[in-house]
């Protein structure tokens, strides 16, 4: 892949929230293309062709993206449709302009999840034949994941609780974010137990939301911004379909995922090199085994370096990461979008400072089946 | 034009039949694999990424991919992307992989796309793709909005049931002639199209597609890969893609304007100026007799009105200057997510000269067409030599 090719110039993102009952799919991916054109000055005649990432299961229609031909303005243009995570919408959308077949394109992902019966959803997820009718889904998989995790290298329930503590503190500074209130310790290990060992505070909320950016080549970049955000290196891994074919105590997909990523973006240690990570944290453990398999401890360690960086101001999901967030098939284009405002200096309250280097996290399936690793880099 | 130059190097595709109860869903979508692994003579190490879809709704499973990617094809610690717009999934898939190598960001990828429709149900599944409030009550489904195109398109240019009929006499003789197809009937008539009960008005049963189950796979390489596989690849000179509107009835339904759209803008891209004598064969998506007559016009093959005339003087038959659906189309063989794949595989495999009994002589151009979603088009212009 060619590096620093491919531009974002611009991002929008809903305000994520439970029960967006006010707005339909499609004028809530309507909110997020309108305000993109106006934060850029374009018009629909900008777009050179439109990616969308959505699911037929949350939106309850088949060929969902369907909906929302009008909002994302694709009339006599080229629309296709990533089934998935937006982070791998994001990337068909980077091939589009690697390509060369188009000078700009619009990436979109929206997800009302609030709305659906997540169990049917993801309980959906697995084989018809042997696993469905166990009952699993997004949440006992997780709590399978999560214990294994625990006892291979005695991690604590508190040191997972840390990850809910940090991440709730910092969606106090996104105005986008979805739970806002910050939390205890305490009320992450009092709160009520789901799937053992996570209680409800170790999980994410269901949330509704839109978020959309426009992507274009190097010629173009400066046309719309002064602050573009370049693509310098990407990495994507599935890990086997079955629970029990896999090593269910590490991150095997993420982890292959960042190596090929880190070689293409020539960084050697993550942790100094990159200034702002933005992961996909489907649950508290989740972003301590993340840790692990980005390098940014050892393996085993994630417990440590969450006690260890715990009282500082560690860059990772300042965002408020899914724990705060959870539209769920919008998540990884979140990641992206929020890594780009962190990079163009336009976060705000939860700016990092001096933020040139950030990573981007998404994920598809059932605890980190199927893993992108982006790394980005500003002007 | 293109950052790299990219050509399909391997085709599979299994038997299609309306149930393929001998197989399950990863059993079914490996036969595709293996063919298409054995054709190109490669190893699952070699594929660098695997895209895959189907419509998850008409089997029920989510996030089907990180199975099927998985167990089906060799995706285990690889990168696995679902791409699914409904009759279009399988030209979407195509052109994604065409993306994938053409950006220089994979050497080899394999493409796949599957539809095991007896263990689900695809009308219960289509109908949800409908607008809950203005559409699902009055005009959902696959069978209402063709009937509606073939009825308007009936109406304004008077093209007649006698001249549908033909369409499907001619695809499904075809048919007879691909070991791959689903219905082959190579003594059927006119009268028993015409014959058969009427589904919705004017469409009669075999003026219908089937539904099929079946799985269709491709593997795409890059110039440099190309050499080291095969001397005959399909080498991409244009893909192209037009949407249109929301609501299928704010369009006219007697035409197709995404084909006009696409097709305009994917001539232009592969120096095509007359696509009757430019292209050699076109494998394009009928979903019923009507709407091949109202594509081929849309497609530019013939001026508008004019599809009724242009079968009946055989320029779309096998003998025809520009053979439409030698693989015997839709009409003969829909595994909806693998149908516009198929189409592909087609265009790709007359373009290799390895069709058999099917292949038209000497074809240096082929046209793919993918149909779906509210009457989207996709299309793809295969050639023999790398477009330059």
């Amino acid at each position: 892949m060619d590096k620093d090719k491919v531009a974002i110039v611009g991002c929008a993102q809903t305000k994520y929230e439970e029960d967006k009952i006010d707005l339909t799919v499609s004028e809530l991916v309507f909110e997020v293309v309108h305000q993109l054109h106006e934060d850029l000055g374009i018009t629909n005649d900008d777009v050179g062709c439109v990616i969308t990432s959505s699911n037929d299961f949350n939106d309850g229609r088949t060929i969902a993206n369907m909906a929302i031909q009008d909002a994302v303005g694709s009339v006599r243009k080229s629309e296709s449709r990533v089934s998935g995570d937006g982070a791998f919408a994001y990337v068909y959308g980077a091939m589009r302009i690697l390509s060369e077949s188009y000078d700009t394109v619009l990436v979109v992902s929206h997800c009302k999840c609030s709305e659906v019966n997540q169990y049917l959803v993801n309980n959906s997820i697995f084989d018809p034949f042997y696993q469905r009718h166990l009952g699993l889904d997004q949440v006992s998989s997780a709590g399978l994941m999560a214990n294994m995790y625990m006892q291979k290298y005695g991690i604590s329930e508190e040191q997972a609780a840390k990850i809910a503590v940090k991440n709730r503190k910092y969606a106090r500074d996104n105005p986008y974010a979805h739970l806002q209130k910050e939390i205890s310790i305490e009320d992450v290990l009092n709160s009520k137990m789901m799937a053992y060992p996570l209680k409800e505070l170790d999980l994410p909320p269901f949330s509704d939301g839109a978020v959309a950016m426009l992507l274009t080549n190097e010629a173009k970049a400066k046309e719309f911004t002064d602050t573009p955000v370049w693509l310098k290196g990407y990495g994507s891994c599935t890990d086997a379909y079955y629970l029990g074919h896999r090593n269910m105590t590490d991150l095997v997909g993420l982890e292959l995922a960042a190596k090929e990523a880190y070689k293409m973006a020539n960084i050697q240690n993550p942790l100094k090199e990159i200034d702002i990570f933005e992961v996909y944290d489907a649950f508290s453990f989740h972003e301590l085994m993340i840790y692990e398999s980005l390098g940014l401890c050892k393996k085993g360690e994630g417990g440590k370096f969450i006690d260890d960086h715990f009282e500082s101001n560690l860059p990772i999901n300042k965002s408020g990461g899914v724990l705060s967030s959870n539209p769920t098939m919008a998540n990884g284009l979140i990641r992206v979008a929020e890594v780009a405002t962190q990079l163009m200096g336009k976060a705000g309250k939860r700016q990092v400072n001096n933020a040139k280097i950030g990573l981007a996290h998404g994920m598809n399936g059932i605890c980190s089946q199927g893993n992108c690793v982006l790394i980005f880099g500003g002007e | 034009m293109t950052k790299h130059q990219t050509a399909i190097v391997g085709i599979g595709q299994t038997k299609f039949r309306s149930k393929r109860r001998d197989v399950n869903i990863p059993e079914m979508i490996y036969e595709a694999v293996r063919m298409a692994l054995d054709d190109a003579q490669l190893e699952p190490k070699d594929i660098d990424a695997i895209l895959i879809g189907n419509m998850d709704h008409f089997e029920g499973i989510n996030f089907s991919e990180m199975w099927t990617g998985i167990d089906a094809a060799p995706g285990y610690l690889k990168p696995v992307v679902k791409v699914a717009t409904g009759g279009t999934t399988g030209s979407s898939l195509a052109i994604c992989g065409y993306h994938n190598v053409a950006s220089g960001i994979y050497d080899k990828v394999l493409v796949i796309g599957w539809e095991k429709l007896n263990e689900g149900g695809a009308t219960t599944g289509i109908i949800t793709a409908f607008d809950p409030v203005w559409e699902r009550p009055s005009l959902a489904g696959a069978l209402g909005p063709l009937a509606l195109m073939a009825g308007m398109y009936s109406a304004k240019y008077g093209i007649t049931p006698e001249q549908a009929a033909k369409v499907t006499v001619k695809n499904r003789s075809n048919a007879a002639n691909n070991p791959f197809a689903h219905l082959q009937m190579p003594d059927i008539t006119i009268d028993y199209v015409m014959s058969s009960q009427v589904i919705s008005y004017p469409l009669r049963l075999h003026d219908c597609c089937p539904q099929s189950e079946g799985a269709c796979a491709l593997i795409y390489a890059n110039e440099t890969e190309v050499k080291k596989i095969t001397d005959n690849p399909a080498w991409f000179h244009a893909v192209e893609t037009a949407h249109y509107y929301t609501f299928g009835t704010d369009d006219k339904m007697y035409d197709l304007p995404t084909a006009t759209i696409a097709s305009k803008k994917a001539y232009k891209k592969a120096g095509i100026k007359d696509p009757i004598n430019d292209l050699d064969v076109a494998e394009i998506y009928e979903p019923t007799s009507w709407s091949e007559l109202s594509w081929t016009e849309a497609l530019g093959f013939c001026k508008p009105g004019e599809g009724g005339k242009l079968l009946d003087e055989g320029i779309t038959q096998m003998s025809g200057e520009l053979p439409v659906n030698p693989s015997g189309g839709v009409l003969s063989t829909n595994p909806i997510g693998a149908t516009a794949m198929v189409r592909v595989a087609e265009a790709a495999t007359q373009i290799m000269d390895r069709g058999e009994k099917r292949q038209v002589p000497d074809v240096e151009r082929a046209l793919a067409m993918g149909f779906g979603g509210s009457l989207w088009t996709e299309l793809m212009i295969l050639g023999k030599e790398p477009m330059r």
